[in-house]
């Protein structure tokens, strides 16, 4: 009776077709007021006077919360390296000091949302401006080492002598790549209900990590997390936007808190573009020695990122640089520029997205240069174990992704002359990159029930943001108490079911699925010992998690694209589409085929359409809702498909999966770029490839273009 | 009581008449999940850029974020928690059981709207209505069963999913669009 690795249907799709499924504003107490923000209209400076009357004299108005009448929060709070980064953007109305454009100043509460709405925009709010700096240039002199990244690496990490190695190469490639600000734009905006009764909190939140959220909410309270209810029952997408809680959340809280009645706040998309993170824009530079027939010697990889006066947050864009190839030089530094932005944060694939975009962009044109096949020159270059620690793998399957894909993807025939193949006004290219994402396992605690009806309850503050927890915990906690699935009752989005890890990094399956395993064997062993029904047994996975042997663990993958660039308008589409993946043990391959699928799309997004550019006047992201940022809709994707090799790794969590959250994003944008190359002849080296930019570039294949001129 | 500031409205919701008194302010989107508590309707944008407010509105698809509920008077309204009713028996309609069959979404946010939209659309074909890909605009289409999978992309590019379920969607679309099942 294995139910793990069999096609179950998603346990919430019925809920999700009916709309009786319910997302965090949607649910209904008694008494409830709404909040609507005000913003600073500045990019830095203070607050020094709220004329409030005729916001108050507007019908439906309750109040204004204002940074004089906000209660106090806890500065000095811990909530670990991994959460620390958003401490900073939690204290919404704490002083009067302005740090970026869209910073909450206020905010009306009205027994409506529209009378809050037109509160807010009675407001007045008189703030001092001072001198703004906001604009992100490549090599900037005032760039910073940051001493941690966001994967806790450090911002510099050097082996060998890799400048020594360049200068000695016979071949070097010396290549500037950079990525735009992108926003992570889950199709839920952040919306909370929070609700104080007799002095314990219940946050409705739309959040990644219920238990993260209780956490946050206690320290910033000073109250115990028992007393701070966390309910995410459903959660209409992260991408890291909600990964650890962001003003929105902290602004209903206070609100909450000031009128003494339960309160809701939903963000429109504009006020997301301020609070909800954003993939900091970067300015890579990569180098790479080989000899001639494209042994790596050194690798160089530096990426600028841009921070923020309240963040120190800085993805970990280069680290992939000194693990994916055997180069027995390298160094890769992560720098930042702080300026007067909104803050940096987490999106699906944080620092892994940017730097393999740079990375496999840089091997395609090492391949370029030699005359060989890309992935033969990957072949090349594998390495036995981690060339950054000399750590063994757990597993690593890249060369059987490449190799698998090649052959699905019709790559064996391919001809390699860039800028030859035309199908009427259409020039067609293929390209391929490797895609990398490493592997966490954070300790969680769960429960598993005997109901007295014969069915078990199992319980775990985890929470299911759309990647299938719901269904591929039940089939975990099935296969472990060794019962149908059917028989299982799973109950995740709850900070009080117990303290569990956030759905983010592409931990949540392995991290809580070893906790729901581990409860699940504990309670069929004791009940076969003849424990009664009704038994509840509690398990934690912190001893386990940190018995882990000290090794290398990464899922790996290969994409693979087909584009036609239009020779007249410089459009770009990507016809098809192959990503082949070594991600461990597949739960259930109908969710993780979704949810790989769905990450590559969003690469393509990120490669064509997608991005946020600061407006330098204003010091805010011009492109502040969907008209503006826009990201791939059904007409923008053709074909595309999933492979996910079968991979045994003993290394791994019990649950044997390694996370496929991320990896479908990562290395999308490489393989585009690479085929647009393939098909035009020319590098595109700064993403989005737009259009405009392709126009423009008229390289010789594009008779066409110039003929109609 | 019909003031400056609100009026009463009459409308036929999922086959229920609905009178209510409404402010002039309230969209329809707001007046379903603020008022009448249908909250499977949902708000992605607010600024009909998004569709995940997508219902049916006298037989056809709107964006119910873009219509004020005191311009809708008289109104028939399908929302996704009448779809299932739109076709006889108890069970749900084909092109629910289509999503759920194809895994046609992840957060599941987006999938009102969709759905909604997928009906619109189907129905616009139907009627012989032509898209922006189809060969011969004046001729149109003869039937929703003739759509192949590029006029349904093109057709539901007013619906975005940021989880990129779109594979399964077209694919549930396609399935139902094809069959005599509607
Ligand atoms: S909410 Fe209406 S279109 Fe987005
Ligand atoms: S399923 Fe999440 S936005 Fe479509």
């Amino acid at each position: 009776m294995t139910s793990v690795g069999t096609p179950l249907e998603r346990q919430d799709a019925r809920a999700k077709v009916t709309g009786t499924a319910t997302y965090a504003y949607e649910h209904r107490v008694e008494g409830v007021l709404y909040a609507w923000p005000v913003t600073s209209t500045v990019a830095k400076g203070r607050v020094v006077d709220i004329d409030m009357d005729s916001a108050m004299a507007t019908p439906g108005v309750v109040a204004v919360l204002h940074a004089d009448n906000a209660a106090r929060l806890e500065t000095n709070i811990d909530l670990g390296p991994v959460q620390q980064a958003s401490v900073p953007e939690l204290f919404v109305l704490q002083s009067k000091k302005i740090a970026y454009r869209g910073q909450i100043v206020a905010a009306v509460i009205a027994s409506s949302a529209e009378a809050a709405r037109e509160g807010a925009e009675k407001l007045v709010v008189h703030c001092e401006e001072q001198a703004h700096d906001v604009v992100f240039r490549a090599r900037d002199p005032r760039a910073y080492v940051p001493s941690v990244l966001g994967d806790l690496g450090p911002g510099n990490v050097n082996r060998g002598d890799a400048d020594a190695a360049l200068e000695a190469a016979e071949v070097v490639v010396d290549v500037a790549y950079s990525t735009p600000a992108q926003l992570p734009h889950p199709m839920e905006p952040h919306s909370t209900l929070a609700s104080w009764t007799e002095g314990r909190l219940t946050l409705y939140s739309s959040e990644q990590g219920p238990s993260n959220t209780s956490q946050a909410f206690a320290a910033l309270l000073a109250m115990d997390a028992d007393d701070v209810e966390v309910v995410c029952d459903y959660v209409g997408g992260g991408f890291g936007a909600k990964a650890a809680p962001r003003p929105p959340a902290v602004l209903a809280v206070l609100a909450a808190k000031l009128v003494g009645r339960p309160v809701k706040v939903a963000w429109n998309r504009r006020l997301m573009t301020a609070h909800a993170t954003y993939r900091s824009p970067t300015a890579q530079r990569i180098r790479l020695g080989a000899d001639g027939q494209g042994k790596l010697s050194a690798i160089v990889h530096e990426a600028q990122h841009m921070t923020s006066a309240l963040s120190d947050y800085v993805d970990q864009t280069a680290s992939s640089a000194r693990m994916m190839y055997a180069a027995e030089h390298a160094r890769t530094t992560a720098t930042a520029v702080r300026l007067d932005v909104p803050s940096a944060g987490w999106m699906r694939g944080p620092g892994e997205t940017p730097g393999m975009f740079g990375l496999e962009c840089a091997m395609d044109e090492l391949a370029h240069r030699l005359d060989l096949d890309p992935i033969e020159l990957r072949i090349r270059n594998e390495p036995e174990v981690d060339p950054s620690d000399g750590k063994p793998f757990s597993s690593r399957n890249l060369v059987a992704c490449l190799q698998t894909g090649a052959e699905q993807f019709g790559w064996v025939s391919r001809d390699r002359r860039p800028g030859t193949r035309r199908h009427g006004r259409w020039l067609v290219g293929t390209g391929v990159a490797a895609s990398r994402y490493p592997v966490f396992t954070v300790p969680s605690r769960a429960s598993a029930t005997a109901e007295t009806d014969g069915t078990f309850t199992v319980a775990i503050g985890a929470v299911d943001i759309g990647t299938g927890s719901r269904t591929v915990l039940a089939q975990i906690a099935a296969d472990a108490l060794e019962v149908p699935v059917a028989r299982v009752r799973l109950d995740l989005g709850r900070a009080s079911y117990s303290a569990a890890a956030f759905a983010g990094a592409s931990l949540g399956t392995a991290s809580w699925g070893w906790a729901v395993d581990k409860a699940g064997r504990v309670l069929r062993d004791r009940l076969r010992d003849g424990a009664p029904l009704g038994t509840t047994v509690d398990v934690d996975t912190t001893e386990e998690v940190s018995a882990m042997r000290d090794v290398s663990r990464n899922a790996y993958g290969a994409q693979f694209a087909e584009v036609k660039v239009d020779a007249v308008t410089g459009q770009i589409r990507v016809e098809r589409m192959l990503g082949v993946f070594a991600a461990g043990r597949i739960i259930n391959p109908r969710t993780a085929r979704s949810q790989l699928i769905g990450g590559m799309i969003m690469g393509i997004g990120g490669t064509l359409m997608e991005a946020a550019d600061i407006d330098e006047t204003f010091g805010d992201f011009v492109q502040s809702d969907l008209a503006g940022y826009h990201f791939p809709t059904h007409a923008d994707i053709g074909d595309i498909d999933v492979v996910m090799l079968p991979e045994t790794d003993d290394e791994l969590s019990p649950v044997g999966g390694k996370g496929i959250g991320e990896i479908g994003v990562v290395g999308a944008a490489a393989a585009v770029a690479n085929a647009v190359h393939h098909a035009t002849g020319r590098r595109f080296r700064d993403l989005p490839l737009r259009l405009e930019d392709l126009r423009n570039a008229s390289p010789a294949s594009m008779s066409l273009h110039q003929s109609l001129r | 009581m019909k003031t400056d500031h609100t009026s009463e409205v009459t409308l036929r919701i999922n086959g229920t008449e609905e009178k209510v008194l409404v402010d002039h302010r309230v969209t329809l989107l707001d007046l379903l999940r603020d008022r009448l508590g249908l909250t499977g309707t949902k708000k992605g944008c607010d600024h009909g850029q998004c569709g995940a407010c997508t219902v049916l509105l006298n037989g056809r698809r709107a964006n119910s974020c873009l219509k004020l509920a005191v311009a809708a008077e008289g109104a028939t309204v399908v929302t996704i928690e009448g779809v299932a009713d739109l076709t006889e028996g108890d069970g749900l309609h084909p092109l629910q059981e289509a999503f759920v069959a194809n895994d046609a979404m992840q957060c599941g946010y987006c999938t009102p709207g969709q759905i909604c939209s997928a009906l619109g659309a189907l129905a616009e074909a139907d009627a012989g209505w032509p898209s922006h890909v189809t060969p011969d605009v004046t001729a149109g289409v003869k039937s929703a069963s003739e759509l192949g999978a590029e006029e349904i992309r093109e057709r539901m590019s007013g619906n975005l999913c940021r989880c990129g379920a779109y594979h399964g969607i077209v694919a549930a679309i396609t399935q139902v669009a094809s069959g005599s099942n509607r």
